[in-house]
């Protein structure tokens, strides 16, 4: 999608010097943006530079203390979401408001209905219009579908047709294809290439640096608040975006070196889990990790991902098979037996597991060793010691605070995730299971991630890596274990393996298999 | 913002002072005992007009607080009288407390106080004539096991079945009214009293160290929230009930069992409303009648969500509570109004408390943010806290 509009038209949407001071910091400092009719305009920084911020401006729901908003030329005052809404701005959250167990139509009508009279919803043109949208913009959608029953990637759509139906001419994207695989992706884009193709304007926030590029018409980068640069996706690339984005040098690809495995250190066979809800999520793994090797596991969410790391860290019970560490049964051991036999566990969500995010930073990052000397006498606390360690910790791994007592909850999200590693990797490991280590973190917080890993990798620690993020695994991974429906599919090596047949084998369990050595998979 | 050394560099820069930073403490629990005092000045006034020959009296709230205050404090035997008055609300007040910080509602604390005190009087009656200084020490720890047992049962049915403790508790506050009624006037009776009555428990009962009636109780209350103090910030154990009550996911990951604790949470709050009990028993009324029991129990609730379960604010939280009971007496006499007057002051704290959200909103103090992401999470509503203090 190149610029075929044309500079001629004035601008569907432009944030002119928008300044928002919080107490303490300037979360935008006099930002520019201007997107055109029929233009997808990327906004690209890290964490915390301000993006979100902008957004809720746009949105109505933070007044910025400086700038203005015109939109198509004319300069207005959004009072709040439903304000904006009804000057045709949508957005689409990274975390989708849908009611599961509601249709895609309902979700759809939600705050929106179309009456038949005063009482009742004219349902019958809802489902037309619904249905003349989607295929509008190239997919067919039944509007009496269940959206809790639909995929990710559906589900995204269905946010999208939602703008759609509020007749959406500024729509804004908040990382769209975070849980997408490669495909969804793809069909994803085809979708907002088509919105665009027909005069809609689409800002589109991500952390992904080749998609902006393959998406983008225009790319905003912004960093601690301010417009650093702007760019066309055909005079830049990834390091550029990188360096503007972080304002340093980023090595995007960690150089993951030669790896020397040794002995299997964790040892599945036959496993089995459990979900929440009883149904089997883990259909029998047998799985080796080996010492001073990264195994990844790839596969699109919910395929049993979390079930099985929880079935190996102890907080899930298996319901057959072992579990093996190094020659000793665990099977079904607590995680506080796992820590002690040098098992380290990073958490998916940082929020849930990972961190008590009321309490302070220093006792956080003695959360899972808060018992074991130095940091304790019997029962007694030394708060000499916890505050020592944490100072050496906030050193070592550079994790950005005022200080060791303040609450984690007040860190940005790389500084939290850098807290779970320092706790996490700062001691001699055997095993170290990684459940989506870098969710949600910018580019500078991953790169330092990834280093740790490899690190301890090289150290001779088996690491088991779970992630969402197919390119994650693909780059730090010396084996990929692809696991769809709750069993491991294929092992591919992960210096050949390709990402699209990856891709395919997450998406569809391995109908095409060519090239890659399937494993056994019990019936 | 780092530095090698083991002493932290904290930049100071943005800090909040030390006087904002008290007042961001304070303001909340200020301006909810100002509201309510207002508020009981308004009914004051306006119940005077309901009986026959009084008039609008301006000026009666004025009197009827400064009774209060002087009943409460004028002297130094109504000072005694305060701390008597105070004592189970420190207890009870810590009970609801620790509960708290486990994230449990231990609304049951009155059904412990009464089943702590039937411990105590039980045990008391029993070593009457034993010298004091053994007969004390087993009395009291009867009423420390017997709340503890009454706080088990709640903590156990939350661990195995997911009882809400909520409902298991209220329930077994009314067991343990009837089974205190039906113990006072049946093998605790004393034979052939025209009334349900015990006996005296004699030289169990707490010597009085203090004034005219300041009991032993006073000085156990005040070291009990000094040790909660301590066990809450000082210990793995501490370590574990708050990280429970924080955030249960992440204590099963860090290798804590939050069912173990919730069963020992609740069985250590309801030893401490068992010593509320104890208290009154051991310390003021040495026997039991069929009438036993205030409302300190549910007293003990409005204590501990105005001292925001810390230990130590819990005392001067139970002392503004026990002076507004010792001072209610000569309120009455001075100014007529009805010793009432300190519930209906009591339960508009607790509203103005549970709109707590709201207020700190008005005033504008809340927990402290800095950076963008603390601005996204200050734009949310802070859902629960009313329970979750």
């Amino acid at each position: 999608m190149t610029d075929q509009t044309g500079t001629s038209l004035a601008p569907a949407l432009e944030m002119r010097g928008i300044t928002k001071r919080y107490p303490g910091v300037v979360a935008n400092d006099g930002i520019n943006l201007e997107v055109r009719p029929g233009e997808i305009h990327a906004l690209l920084g890290e964490n915390g530079a301000g993006k979100t911020t902008l957004m809720n401006v746009l949105y109505g729901l933070a007044r910025p203390d400086e700038g203005e908003i015109l939109l198509d030329g004319t300069a207005v005052r959004i009072a709040g979401p439903a304000d904006a809404i009804a000057r045709g701005i949508n957005m689409v959250h990274q975390h989708f408001m849908l009611v599961p167990v509601l249709s895609v139509a309902d979700n759809i009508l939600l705050g929106e209905e179309t009456m038949a009279n005063r009482v009742f919803l004219d349902r019958k043109e809802a489902h037309r219009r619904i249905v003349e949208l989607g295929r509008r913009f190239g997919f067919e959608i039944d509007p009496e579908a269940r959206v809790g029953s639909l995929s990710v990637g559906w589900q995204q759509r269905v946010e999208i047709l939602k703008a759609l139906y509020r007749n959406a001419r500024i729509l804004v994207l908040d990382e769209p294809t975070a849980v997408l695989t490669p495909q969804e992706t793809e069909e994803i884009f085809a979708v907002l290439r088509r919105l665009a193709s027909e005069g809609h304007s689409i800002v589109f926030i991500s952390h992904k640096l080749y998609e902006v590029l393959e998406i983008a018409d225009r790319i905003t980068v912004i960093r601690r608040g301010r417009v650093v640069g702007q760019r066309r996706p055909a005079e830049t690339n990834e390091d550029d975006l990188a360096e503007l984005m972080v304002g340093r040098e980023v090595q995007l690809t960690v150089d993951r070196g030669i790896s020397h495995p040794g002995e299997p250190v964790l040892r599945l066979s036959g496993l089995q889990a459990k979900d929440d809800r009883g149904n089997l999520a883990v259909r029998g793994v047998d799985l080796d990790v080996r010492a001073g090797e990264i195994l990844g596991i790839a596969g699109v969410a919910g395929n049993g991902q979390d079930e099985l790391v929880e079935a190996i860290i102890g907080l899930r019970h298996p319901t057959a098979g072992t579990v093996t560490l190094a020659g000793a049964d665990m099977t079904g051991r607590s995680p506080r037996d796992m820590n002690e036999a040098a098992v380290a566990y990073v958490p998916a969500d940082r929020h849930r597991f990972g961190l008590i995010t009321p309490f302070s930073l220093a006792d956080n990052l003695v959360l899972t060793s808060y018992y074991r000397r130095p940091y304790a006498r019997g029962v007694i606390r030394d708060g000499d010691a916890i505050q020592r360690d944490a100072l050496s910790s906030i050193e070592r791994f550079d994790i950005r605070t005022p200080s060791a007592m303040v609450t984690a909850g007040t860190l940005s999200g790389g500084n939290q995730q850098k807290a779970v590693v320092a706790r996490e990797f700062d001691r001699d490991l055997k095993l170290l299971v990684l459940d989506q280590p870098t969710r949600g973190l910018d580019v500078g917080s991953i790169e330092f991630i990834h280093r740790q890993v490899i690190a301890k990798r090289d150290a001779g620690t088996a690491v088991l890596l779970v992630s969402a993020e197919l390119d994650e695994v693909l780059e730090m991974s010396d084996r990929i274990g692809v696991m769809y429906a709750g069993r491991i599919v294929a092992i591919v090596e992960g210096r050949t393996a390709d990402k699209n047949e990856v891709g395919l084998l997450m998406a569809t369990g391995g109908a095409d298999r060519s090239g890659i050595t399937p494993v056994e998979v019990p019936a | 913002m780092r530095s090698a050394g083991p002493k932290p560099t904290v930049p100071v820069k943005g800090r909040p002072g030390l006087a904002s930073r008290a007042w961001s403490v304070a303001a909340v629990p200020v301006v909810v005992i100002g509201l309510s005092v207002l508020l009981g000045a308004v009914i004051i006034v306006f119940s005077e007009l309901l009986v026959p020959g009084h008039t609008f009296d301006i000026g009666l709230p004025v009197v009827a607080y400064s009774a209060l205050v002087s009943g409460a404090l004028g002297n130094p035997d109504a000072v005694v009288s305060t701390l008597v008055y105070s004592t189970p609300l420190i207890f009870g007040g810590l009970a609801v407390g620790f509960g708290f910080k486990a994230g449990l509602f231990n609304i049951g604390a009155q059904g412990q106080f009464l089943v702590g005190a039937l411990g105590a009087v039980m045990a008391g009656v029993a070593l009457a004539e034993v010298p004091a200084p053994i007969a004390i020490p087993l009395a009291a720890l009867a009423g420390f096991v017997a709340g503890g047992i009454w706080g088990f049962i709640p903590g156990f049915l939350k661990a195995v079945s997911g009882a809400h403790e909520v409902v298991s508790t209220i329930m077994l506050n009314y067991v343990a009214v009837q089974l205190l009624a039906a113990l006072v006037s049946g093998p605790l009776k004393v034979p052939r009293s025209p009334s349900p009555v015990t006996f005296d428990v004699g030289n169990a009962a707490f010597p009085v160290i203090l004034g005219r009636n300041g009991h032993l109780g006073i000085a156990l209350a005040l070291l009990a929230a000094v040790f909660v103090w301590w066990l809450l910030y000082r210990t793995t154990w501490g370590f574990e009930v708050r990280a429970v009550g924080a955030n249960p996911d992440a204590a099963r990951y860090a290798g804590m069992r939050p069912k173990l604790i919730t069963i020992a949470t609740m069985t250590f709050s309801g030893a401490l409303a068992g010593l509320a009990g104890t208290s009154v028993l051991l310390g003021v009324t040495h026997s039991m009648t069929s009438s036993f029991g205030t409302t300190v129990g549910f007293d003990s609730i409005a204590v501990a969500l105005l001292a925001r379960s810390n230990p130590l604010v819990i005392i001067p939280a139970a002392l503004l509570f026990g002076g507004m009971r010792a001072g209610a007496g000569l309120m009455q006499i001075k100014a007529q109004i009805p010793v009432e007057l300190v519930d209906v002051l009591q339960a508009t704290i607790l509203l103005f408390l549970v709109a707590s959200p709201v207020l700190r909103r008005v005033l504008r103090v809340g927990r402290r943010h800095s950076g963008p992401t603390g601005v996204d999470t200050a734009a949310t509503p802070a859902a629960g806290e009313a329970v979750a203090i």
